[in-house]
């Protein structure tokens, strides 16, 4: 049985930790000692900051008993490998900055410091946030705390199973496409992509720089408000961040749903899925109906051209944002005859094939001849989605929807490139138009072939801007239903007999 | 049929030509087997089959957009910041040479 | 068979700014080797870029400068190629929405004819880092085993320019490299200096016979390294050029290096095939919207442009291109030119005084004119004095000097010194007796014939008065007595 420090909600440590009922120092120590008790088979964390964590947990306290109030004091925080924290290894995921240590740190991560956060490790992800299963990474394996034979879901596994498996009280996450929402909803969490430009990119390892943001990966909504409201705002280091203020979220998050008008979007209607996932998702929108909202039909007549949008404009790109990645400055380098060669063998040997894949693409979609019919039809099909949602807004304030097709699936299952893009379909929508978008667990599924019931997602999403709002649809459904409950993570609960409280 | 901004080929249906992938992968400075370059290839051309339904989509009457929230000039003011120390930069230098970053050769003429 | 050349030239401007294009790190010349940079100039993974306003405004100004047309949208785009000096293996640059559209270079030739190159644009980038090769024994490319790179000027930012191929001859791409120079260093936006790398160019080259109007074959000429190299690479690719097609060759559509210690152009062909650059719109950065407000204050603080300038003080001061050229190059001394011009309403004399004593002076003493003791108006009081024969000009030249060690104003000087000029007929009269008196001989002579004796008397006459006797009145006097016995 693991330490029950470990899983206690952010909010319930950082109210303790301010208190001085509870130190950061034993918060840290129970997470540290959990973490070597149970990663070894989760496998969340590339690198493990033992002694980072108990340093920056002994200036909290101390910054607490100076007087400070930390909104998040002596939170554990697992740190996506794809944000700089400066004297740690950060790596993508990738053999191609397998070595390399970040100089500087991120505004996102140096905020939630600043707030109390204790980072406990950098976790384990798809290589440069390709992916949708963390099985793309080239420096670990991560397995979903639920069912160890499953996949956490990508590209933010790493952060998603340790948040999930106690290891961390908040994950850091990157969504692109759905990179936070759809490992959140494999594993029982609530993952949260703010609207695009709310949360600085600044020391973001960049995938599509028009789609990038980071979020949190929490158990509860409650915390998910607290870890966006430390680490949203404009930086003047990130041109794309947005100047504008920044309303708190936590502390006003509703409980009930009366007077919202929530959309069920025509062209993801759940008949066509599984049964019983269709079942769940039915139960959900009644759920949200008890809660006291108005489901109403929405219309998004673009969203089924999102995946091929987003397989071009994501790609296109990151095959310029990974050209940097040349074994010139830092990273990897193969030596060659010369130094194109160079560059030829050194990205070759340090990307692995889905980064490869992503680069081919884009370059192709860029090049000459074939930018208009690529790469430009993207960006116009992209503004009809944006549209399509305009539209929606004025039927209704929320869209609920799926937040992925199926639940976790099996360690190699999607073999074909396509079919596992598809696992985006529902998160790439919102991607491509900015907008705010959640997901919150709505109950559990038994997969075909599978013992373990597994967790399933519903995605909230709503107009830009509308932080608030969102998280609070969100918070009274999760207060209504409490799915996350149901079942504990197998892997929390198979310590190693020795080193465990 | 409109013209591309760069050249005046007329714009190929979409996945009709087949990627010249040894091309591609010679743009992005990525060396391939002979066996990644038909397995790609083949990859690449089922995506872009796919992506070919973006042709079906009438996008006449739209604006590319270039960026999801509206934002203009954003600008810093002209002031010199601290800059990173000189080991913390060429520490992590695959190769250096004293204070510069070593390269093999660039063979820019024979 | 008559040739015509016909040359474009591209130029690559270093703005003078605090910091760099996209991040704070110092723009400055020289320093260790990779000591000005940052995440954001060495492309660390996670960095971004934010665009330096000074350098937009910079731009813009330039723009104006030239008569270009300043859009109200404009952008950055991606620039992608893989080169060890880029950190990125981009550049962020400007491809369809260029900061300016258009606008003309106004230049002068050594005989004073005016020219007008237009410009194709002027756009806004990040200059790349500095590499060196080492191992081929000269420190060029061709031959070297390995390159050393420095970032320092990575994200330096760039104004490239671009010319149509209006120029015509070598001496023409130096006019107008001296206008685009003398202009970008007035406006204060970039020190413009070769010998530094804030200013590089490239000519475009070809010929046609004269009277075509179709396009021959151009060369690229790289490593031109100062007005002079520019001048010579281009006479000697025209020359070239003409050679081949006068035996009946094609000229080959290539980059040359210019060869300053052999004299020739030398061809650079390089393995790289044309590059595909997959320009698209940066998505780190957002659109610039430059409103009419700001343009029209930045119009609003162009100073006088040097072609205004040399035409105002050919055209209407009557100086000459050597005369006009000088005083443009030296802003201060203009400025200082121009205030006593217009306070003494003689440009003629101004010039002289400016152009001559006054800037001899300064070489001697090593004190700008606008720096010493004289004043522009008290040039002008001196002018003055001259003009209205208070005081002849041998006179004045000592007054210059005395003016010059801070004795004071002109007619301060005068009043003290009692250096008026003695423009008393009677007195003067009596000087013009004294002298012939003594020199009986020169006047005999002077009566034979010998009418050349009379300067020698005319420089007694000075003597004796000190040399304030007015030259004038005593060669009118002394001719009266000298030829009426």
């Amino acid at each position: 049985m693991s330490n029950p420090l470990t899983e206690r909600s952010a909010a319930a440590i950082a109210r303790d930790v301010n208190a001085r009922t509870l130190s950061a120092a034993d918060v840290a120590d129970a997470v540290l000692t959990h973490i070597d008790d149970v990663d070894p088979q989760v496998g969340s964390y590339l690198t493990v900051l033992h002694d980072r964590a108990r340093e920056v947990a002994a200036q909290v306290d101390a910054r607490v008993a100076a007087g400070e109030r930390l909104p998040l004091a002596g939170v554990p925080l697992a740190v996506k490998d794809n944000m700089c924290l400066t004297g740690t290894r950060t790596t993508a995921g990738s053999k191609i900055l397998e070595r390399w240590v970040a100089p500087y740190t991120s505004t996102a991560v140096e905020r939630l410091l600043a707030a109390g956060c204790v980072p406990v490790g950098k976790s384990n992800m798809d290589e440069f946030a390709m992916g949708s299963s963390c099985e793309n990474s080239a420096l670990g394996v991560t397995r979903n705390p639920y069912d160890v034979t499953r996949v956490p879901g990508g590209s933010s596994g790493g952060s998603a199973s340790a948040v999930a498996a106690y290891e961390a009280a908040i994950g850091m996450g990157s969504d692109t496409g759905g990179s936070i929402r759809e490992p959140a909803a494999f594993c029982n969490l609530v993952g949260f992509k703010p609207t695009y430009g709310r949360v600085s990119r600044y020391g973001l390892i960049a995938f599509a720089s028009s789609l990038d943001q980071i979020g949190p990966l929490t158990r509860t909504v409650e915390d998910a408000a607290l870890a966006y409201d430390a680490m949203a705002g404009h930086d003047d280091m990130d041109s794309t961040s947005i100047d504008r203020p920044l309303e708190a979220t936590a502390g006003h998050l509703r409980t009930d749903l009366r007077g919202v008008k929530i959309g069920l979007v025509k062209e993801f209607a759940t008949g066509k899925l599984d049964a019983e996932i269709h079942a769940l998702y039915e139960q959900a929108y009644r759920d949200l109906e008890a809660l006291g909202a108005e489901l109403v039909e929405v219309e998004l007549p673009t969203a089924d051209y999102g995946v091929a949008t987003y397989y071009l404009i994501a790609p296109a790109e990151c095959s310029s944002n990974l050209a940097r990645f040349d074994g010139v400055r830092y990273g990897l380098r193969v030596d060659g005859a010369d130094v194109h060669d160079m560059y030829e063998r050194t990205r070759a040997a340090g990307f692995g094939p889905e980064v490869k894949r992503r680069i081919l693409i884009g370059t192709y979609a860029l090049s000459s001849g074939y930018y208009d019919a690529y790469y430009v039809r993207a960006q116009k099909a992209r503004t009809l989605i944006a549209q399509d949602f305009e539209r929606a807004w004025k039927a209704c304030d929320f869209i609920a929807c799926p937040a992925a097709s199926s639940p976790a699936f099996q360690f190699n299952a999607k073999s074909d490139p396509y079919s596992m893009y598809l696992m985006d379909y529902y998160t790439i929508p919102m991607s491509l138009a900015g907008l705010p978008a959640l997901s919150v667990p709505c109950g559990w599924v038994k997969p075909p072939g599978g013992d373990r019931p597994m967790p399933m997602g519903l995605q909230l999403c709503a107009p830009l801007f509308k932080e608030r709002e969102l998280l609070g649809a969100a918070h009274a459904y999760e207060q209504k239903t409490k799915h996350a409950l149901t079942h504990r993570p197998l892997i929390a609960d198979t310590a190693a007999p020795s080193g465990s409280v | 049929m409109t013209t591309s901004l760069r050249t005046n080929r007329s714009i190929p249906t979409l996945s009709s030509e087949k990627i010249d992938v040894r091309y591609v992968a010679k743009l992005a400075r990525i060396a391939l087997t002979d066996d990644e370059i038909e397995r790609f290839g083949a990859q690449l051309g089922d995506l872009l089959e796919h992506v070919d339904s973006l042709a079906k989509l009438d996008v006449s009457a739209v604006a590319a957009t270039a960026q999801v929230v509206e934002s203009r000039n954003v600008e810093r003011e002209d002031v010199v910041r601290p800059c990173l120390d000189r080991e913390t930069v060429l520490e992590q230098a695959p190769q250096r040479q004293g204070g510069f970053f070593r390269v093999p050769r660039i063979i820019a003429e024979s | 068979m008559a040739w015509e050349a016909v040359i474009g030239i591209e130029c690559h401007v270093e703005l003078k700014t605090n910091s760099k294009m996209f991040c704070g790190c110092a723009n400055e010349f020289g320093g260790e080797p990779n000591t000005k940079v940052c995440p954001v100039c060495l492309a660390l993974p996670g960095s971004l870029p934010v665009a330096n306003k000074e350098a937009i405004d910079h731009m813009i100004s330039a723009g104006l400068a030239f008569g270009a047309e300043i859009p109200t949208f404009s952008k950055f785009d991606r620039k992608n190629y893989f080169y060890p000096d880029m950190p990125k293996d981009y550049q962020i640059s400007q491809y369809d929405m260029p900061l300016t559209q258009g606008g003309t270079v106004r230049y002068w030739l050594e005989d004073g004819t005016m020219k007008e190159c237009r410009l194709t644009r002027i756009h806004l980038e990040e200059d790349t880092g500095k590499s060196t090769h080492a191992g081929s024994g000269d420190g060029r490319i061709a031959g070297s085993t390995y390159s050393l790179v420095d970032f320092n000027r990575a994200g330096v930012p760039l104004m490239e320019c671009v010319s149509e191929p209006e120029i015509h001859s070598a001496a023409e791409a130096v006019g107008y490299l001296e206008a685009l120079r003398r202009t970008l260093l007035q406006l204060g936006v970039s020190d413009v200096k070769m010998e530094e790398g804030s200013l590089r160019c490239d000519a475009n080259v070809s010929i046609r016979p004269v009277g075509s109007t179709t396009l021959g074959t151009k060369t690229e000429i790289k490593n031109m390294n100062s007005f002079r190299s520019v001048y010579r690479a281009i006479e000697s690719e025209i020359e070239r050029q003409i050679g081949l097609m006068e035996k009946g060759e094609r000229i080959v559509q290539e980059t040359r290096g210019w060869d300053e210690a052999h004299g020739v152009t030398v061809s650079m062909r390089s393995k790289e095939e044309a590059h595909d650059y997959r320009y698209f719109p940066d998505p780190d950065l957002v659109p610039l919207e430059i409103s009419r407000e700001s343009v029209e204050r930045l119009r609003a603080s162009l100073p006088e442009l040097p072609h205004v300038r040399f035409e105002r003080y050919t055209t209407r001061l009557g100086l000459d291109v050597k005369q006009a050229t000088q005083l443009i190059d030296n802003l201060p001394l203009a400025v200082f030119f121009d205030t006593a011009v217009e306070a003494s309403e003689n440009p003629k004399q101004a010039t002289n005084f400016v152009l001559g004593d006054l800037s001899r002076l300064a070489n001697e003493t090593g004190m700008a004119v606008h720096e010493s003791p004289v004043t522009a108006l008290h040039l002008a009081e001196l002018i003055d004095l001259v003009e209205g024969k208070t005081i002849n000009s041998k006179i004045a030249k000592d007054l210059v000097v005395r003016m010059w060690n801070g004795e004071g104003s002109p007619k301060a000087i005068v009043e003290r010194e009692g250096l008026a000029q003695t423009s008393d007929p009677a007195a003067v009269e009596r000087f013009i007796d004294e002298v012939l008196a003594k020199n009986e001989k020169s006047v005999i002579d002077y009566r034979a014939g010998k009418t050349n004796v009379m300067g020698f008397l005319v420089g007694q006459v000075m003597k004796a008065s000190a040399g304030k006797a007015d030259p004038q009145l005593v060669n009118r006097l002394m001719k009266q007595k000298l030829e009426s016995p």
